[in-house]
């Protein structure tokens, strides 16, 4: 907390606009579809606005966008109508229920899932017109790999992938981990298992997940690949009624196991971005 | 609301009733079901190669674009095929065209009954053909294209009442890459380049391009479902008994 205060010295010295906006940028992916990806996202943003940051969600999911679904929000103005020169970007962006700002792709965007050049291009200097403004940024990516998910994870200093224990779920996350490694070279990947039965059981799983990788990439790897376990969220009726309600878990059930893990996930994210960041 | 008899519908007709496997409606049918009818029946003959029958390169390319889709969010394991007719033009150039048009007629069959029936086998142009194979696990992709490498050199073309002639056929393929969101000319390319090498080494042969390790193996999902992930998370994370593992594995695939 007192880094954000208290901006380190080396601040001073302006770092390129691309790297100082890189490091407040994760990217929150997965795998698979339907692991809750983007209730994390939601929630973890609502989360870390409650610790005083400021916190932009990116929704970045261009082929299928639906955090205006958990969040029950329906703006008319989108990422894609900025791209298009309809709309001011400041236009664009909303302010969500849980105190943090939003930015939706828009669901029509299907047009753009293959990423041509130029929207690369008007995404980049979005962002860095964007990141500025915010203390954290999260991306909140598409499921499994499309160049659009791999494109967005690039623009992110850190990856958080959401996985359930269910045994589909953990092997598209594996793969995506295999692929983030091996496309992006990435070293450290922070996991967060979504929808636990008990305690402990997430941390089993990233404990798992690093010893196959271990075994199978990592063996003649020149830059191996770490998981970060960074929590778990338990299996809770009060995510399913929050969803139901379209609500955030901060409004429907605030003291709800759910809502207490994302508290926590939300400190260990504020202090990874500001330890790796900068 | 339109009305039929002011629709000029004589050459839609007229190419429906010069196809053979096209039924045209009956001539007392409401309008909605006549127009559907013919509707449909433009359709399929869009989609169609009207000499073999087989899919033509526009429901090809339709088809490919699905399976991206579906290979970029499911990582299902999808084939793609190229084939090529080796020396067909020397068919063409000594028995005549008719008989070229018989071989492609005798091949595109062939090629049909040896693949599964979810499988696609396209037209591609002249004498190229496209099968896109979804749900094809990487150890299968070889053995099918063999398959139909020696089936089509078994063929025995009947081009005249006294000529058979015999063909062979070189295949190259290339994987979706799983989980990844690929383009339809970027697939095709890398198949394209497989059937090349194919044609380079000889023709009559296979060549299918090695997956990149993006796949997740039979050994890494043994060991990622192999122990702690259920069971007592007491025991930590950090032996790394591979015993242990095989047995918690087997309990594992049977659950599944």
């Amino acid at each position: 907390m007192s880094d954000v205060l208290n901006p380190p010295q080396d601040e001073a010295v302006e770092p390129t606009l691309a790297l100082k906006s890189r490091s407040k940028v994760i990217a929150v992916t997965s795998g698979k579809g339907g692991v809750g990806k983007t209730f994390v996202s939601a929630n973890l943003a609502a989360a870390l606005a409650k610790r005083g940051l400021r916190v932009l969600v990116l929704d970045a999911d261009l082929g299928l966008a639906n955090l205006d679904v958990v969040l029950n929000l329906y703006p008319k103005i989108t990422l894609h109508d900025v791209f298009t020169g309809k709309s001011k970007l400041e236009d664009a962006i909303y302010k969500a229920p849980g105190g943090f700002s939003v930015l939706l792709a828009g669901s029509g965007m299907v047009e753009y899932s293959r990423l041509a050049p130029e929207v690369r291009d008007d995404f980049l200097r979005i962002m860095e017109s964007l990141v500025p403004n915010y203390d954290i940024v999260l991306l909140d990516t598409g499921a499994g790999i499309s160049d659009v998910v791999l494109f967005a994870v690039s623009m992110a200093s850190e990856v958080l992938l959401v996985a359930t224990p269910e045994p589909t779920a953990l092997t598209d996350a594996y793969a995506t981990i295999k692929v983030l490694g091996a496309q992006q070279k990435r070293q450290r990947i922070r996991v967060v298992i979504n929808q636990v039965a008990r305690t402990g059981d997430g941390n089993a799983i990233t404990t798992q997940l690093q010893q196959v990788l271990d075994r199978f990439v990592n063996k003649d790897s020149e830059h191996p690949l770490k998981l970060i376990h960074m929590g778990d969220i338990p299996a809770d009726p009060a995510v399913r009624q929050a969803i139901m309600k379209r609500q955030l878990l901060g409004q429907s059930d605030p003291g709800c196991p759910a809502a207490l893990a994302m508290t926590q996930l939300a400190s260990k994210v504020e202090s990874a971005v500001i330890k790796h960041g900068a | 609301m339109i009305r039929l008899s002011d629709l000029r519908l004589d050459d839609a007709r007229a190419l429906l009733e010069h196809d053979p496997s096209s039924e045209l409606p009956a001539a007392d049918a409401s309008p909605v079901v006549y127009m559907q009818s013919i509707l449909d029946g433009l359709c399929e003959l869009s989609l169609r190669d009207p000499l073999t029958g087989l899919s033509n390169r526009r429901h090809f390319n339709h088809l490919l674009n699905r399976e991206i889709e579906a290979v970029a969010r499911s990582g299902e394991s999808v084939l793609l095929l190229m084939l090529d007719i080796d020396h067909f033009k020397k068919v063409n150039d000594t028995y005549g065209h008719h008989a070229g048009d018989l071989v492609l007629q005798a091949v595109s069959k062939c090629l049909e009954t040896c693949v599964r029936p979810m499988d696609t086998v396209s037209r591609f142009g002249g004498e190229e053909f496209a099968a896109i194979l979804p749900n094809c696990p990487s150890s299968f992709g070889l053995v099918v294209a063999e398959r139909i490498r020696e089936a089509v050199s078994g063929l025995a073309i009947t081009v005249s009442p006294t000529e058979t002639i015999r063909v062979t056929i070189s295949i190259g393929g290339a994987y979706a890459p799983e989980w990844v969101r690929s383009t339809q000319e970027l697939w095709t390319e890398r198949a394209d380049e497989q059937l090349y090498r194919a044609k380079s080494a000889g023709r009559n042969c296979v060549f299918i391009e090695e997956q990149r390790g993006v796949a997740v193996s039979a050994d890494e999902k043994g060991m990622l479902f192999g122990h702690h992930l259920f069971g007592d998370p007491a025991s930590g994370g950090v032996d790394d008994d591979v015993s242990n593992s095989a047995v918690a594995g087997s309990e594992m695939n049977r659950a599944n």
